[in-house]
């Protein structure tokens, strides 16, 4: 936080500790939570070191010393190309893509009031895939038409989920909406590749476990723009879906717009997970992991937007790196790296849900 | 008597289940207006379209003469205020937030936090007896403490109208007199009006000032708990037999049930229609 005019601190009881942090300048109070700035900072502190170590790595290894020169605009022709050509996308569309997952899940869990309904638990995140491979195979579309048809996937398995959910987003059933809805996807998207020719076949195998090879500045700036655009309803909404969490009535009591809220909280959910899914393919529980880990980290109860983004940005990235070096020359797709952990942080969280008896 | 909480010949559904149908009520100002009815008469539907939680699907509710719809979300919050029956504590919620979360029709983006937000914070503590327990997770609490505190919700709020469903059911008979104590007391201040939905008839008698007896989605009787609770009315209304005499403490009525033998073949006669 760049300094403010004024910090002040709201004390009820004389407990000596202040409970209510804002901060302000004239007419102007924000509220802030002094522990999830510091863990945000962090957060992305870490990333950004993360980033610049990504781009030392690889088939032709470059001190960090030549990375930074690079970046700062010297270098030579060959480093600047796979600096800035090769390596700078990947590791810009990880942090783009992980921080839009890490928002939609966010916005999703918020709005089922469940840790679990993630994009890609509750099969979001397979539609997309599927209305992109229609959109490839049977349109035989292009980069545009795939995003289309991975927005438009996205779209149509959330209203499907809405409709067998019914308004019940309670632990099990939510699952279990996820693992048929996914069930039927996956082998709509078999049959779709297995009637396609060869060439379609294996672009459409590739993008479909989700890799961060095919990163190109253009692919970087449509995701990013999209993120940057959907952040603003996002923010906009993010006190209101806090405060959901009380249910829909004590929420609807002090003052929150409930449909409203909703619909827009969906939208920007379904559109964030189409454009990424899109981009890269699916990329597993960065969606369900980011605002979890996040919200422990930060130790706040809403939807903590912000930290999901930068978590999920990281998430992604850390994934990627572990992906490319952990059998190097060998290369694990991002996609496989975060379905690896994240499968395990699932199993974990489920374990814990269990024995809380929820 | 005016009333700045009217429905006028308003019918609540769910889909296509009708639970209300054409019901006039007006909640005079200034009341401690108790809503009591058999289980699954419609008191929270009724509560629940009082505050436009649900739309109605023929009349309308009046807010200071204007249509509740009419008004926006955070403006009817500033003047009606509702604690539901179960609300959800959020995971790990410390008291101080959540009762600060009563504030938010007070406050914008860029206005989060004011000091009138911290003043009706600290009175809304300070009257239900929360603010030692300022810095403690909800979910820890016990059940009177945490009712304790969504009462401190709806206070910070600071509306002329609070609505309350069943603020009582689940506490022990010592949690549910200090409950309805804080809210006689609240009354007494002089400035709100209040709507609560109870079960225990004759804490409903001790401690309304306006009665209002519900059945079958329908006003079956309203007015001072001494002028309408009699015999008949209990027959009317619960199906139940028995006889009505004054409280021995407070004077108010006071609902005896006749004995097993006599109930049995008084039901009996009053329930075939
Ligand atoms: N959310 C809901 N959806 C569908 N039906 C409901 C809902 N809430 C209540 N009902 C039905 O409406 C009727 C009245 O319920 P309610 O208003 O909760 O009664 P009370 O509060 O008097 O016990 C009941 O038959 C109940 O099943
Ligand atoms: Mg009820």
């Amino acid at each position: 936080m760049s300094a403010p005019a004024e910090s002040q601190r709201c004390r009820i009881a004389d407990t000596g500790r202040p409970e209510i942090h804002t901060v302000g300048a004239g007419p102007w109070t924000v509220r802030v939570h002094p522990r999830a700035v510091a863990v945000v900072v962090g957060l992305a502190v870490v990333a950004v070191a993360l980033g610049a170590v990504a781009l030392t790595l690889g088939d032709f290894p470059l001190p960090l010393s030549r990375v930074l020169a690079t970046l700062a605009g010297s270098g030579s022709r060959v480093d600047r190309f796979v600096v800035l050509d090769l390596r700078a996308p990947r590791v810009a569309l990880a942090l783009v893509v992980g921080a839009s997952l890490g928002v939609a899940g966010a916005v999703f869990q918020s709005l089922a009031r469940n840790s679990l309904a993630s994009p890609d638990l509750l099969g979001f995140t397979t539609g997309a895939a599927t209305g992109a491979l229609i959109a490839i195979v049977v349109f035989g579309a292009g980069a545009g038409g795939t995003a289309v048809g991975a927005v438009v996937g996205t779209l149509a398995t959330a209203l499907v989920a809405l409709a067998l959910l019914g308004g019940a987003t309670g632990g099990y059933r939510l699952v279990l909406v996820g693992i048929g809805l996914n069930a039927i996807l996956v082998a709509v998207d078999n049959y779709l590749i297995l009637r396609s020719d060869l060439t379609v076949a294996t672009a459409a195998q590739t993008w479909l476990v989700g890799s961060l090879t095919g990163g190109d500045r253009t692919t970087v700036a449509v995701v990013g723009t999209g993120l940057a655009v959907l952040l603003v309803p996002a923010l906009g909404i993010s006190r209101r879906l806090d405060l959901l969490a009380m249910g829909d009535e004590a929420a609807g009591s002090v003052g929150v717009p409930v449909a409203s809220t909703r619909a827009v909280a969906l939208g920007v959910g379904v559109v964030l997970v189409g454009i990424a899914t899109a981009a890269v393919g699916p990329i597993a529980f960065v969606a369900l992991a980011a605002p979890q880990l996040a919200r422990r980290l930060t130790g706040t109860t809403g939807p903590g937007l912000v930290a999901a983004a930068v978590l999920g940005g990281l998430l992604l990235l850390a994934g990627d790196v572990l992906g490319q070096r952990l059998a190097a020359p060998a290369q694990f797709p991002a996609g496989t790296m975060t379905a690896a952990i994240g499968g395990l942080y699932l199993v974990w969280l489920l374990a814990r849900e269990w024995r809380a008896g929820r | 008597m005016t009333s700045r909480l009217e429905a006028r010949g308003i019918t609540l559904a769910y889909d296509q289940r009708t639970v209300v149908e054409d019901l006039d009520l007006a909640i005079p100002d200034g009341s401690f207006t108790v809503v009591v009815g058999p289980n699954a008469c419609g008191k929270s539907t009724l509560l629940r379209g009082l505050a436009r939680m649900i739309r109605p699907a023929a009349g309308q509710v009046l807010l200071d003469g204007a249509p509740i719809s009419s008004y926006g979300a955070k403006e009817a919050a500033r003047r009606l205020a509702l604690l539901p029956q179960s609300p959800v504590a959020p995971d790990g919620i410390t008291v101080l937030d959540l009762v600060a979360r009563g504030r938010y029709p007070h406050q914008s983006l860029l206005r989060q936090w004011s000091r009138a937000d911290e003043e009706a914070v600290r009175r809304a503590m300070g009257a239900t007896g929360v603010a030692e327990l300022a810095e403690r997770v909800v979910g820890e609490l016990s059940g009177g403490q945490r009712q304790r505190v969504w009462i401190a919700m709806v206070l910070a709020q600071d509306t002329p109208l609070l609505l309350l469903d069943e603020p009582t059911t689940f506490l022990d008979i010592a949690y549910q007199l200090e409950v309805l104590d804080l809210l006689a007391d609240l009354h007494a201040g002089g400035e709100k009006t209040l709507v609560a939905v109870l079960h225990d008839l004759n804490q409903a008698c001790r401690y309304a000032t306006h009665l209002v007896a519900v059945r079958a989605g329908a006003v079956v009787a309203a007015g001072p708990p001494s002028e309408i609770v009699d015999a008949a009315l209990l027959r009317e209304v619960f199906g139940l037999v028995g006889e009505v005499v004054p409280d021995p403490q407070t004077g108010t009525p006071m609902v005896v049930p006749a004995g097993r033998e006599a109930r049995r073949s008084g039901t009996v006669a009053s329930t075939s229609p």
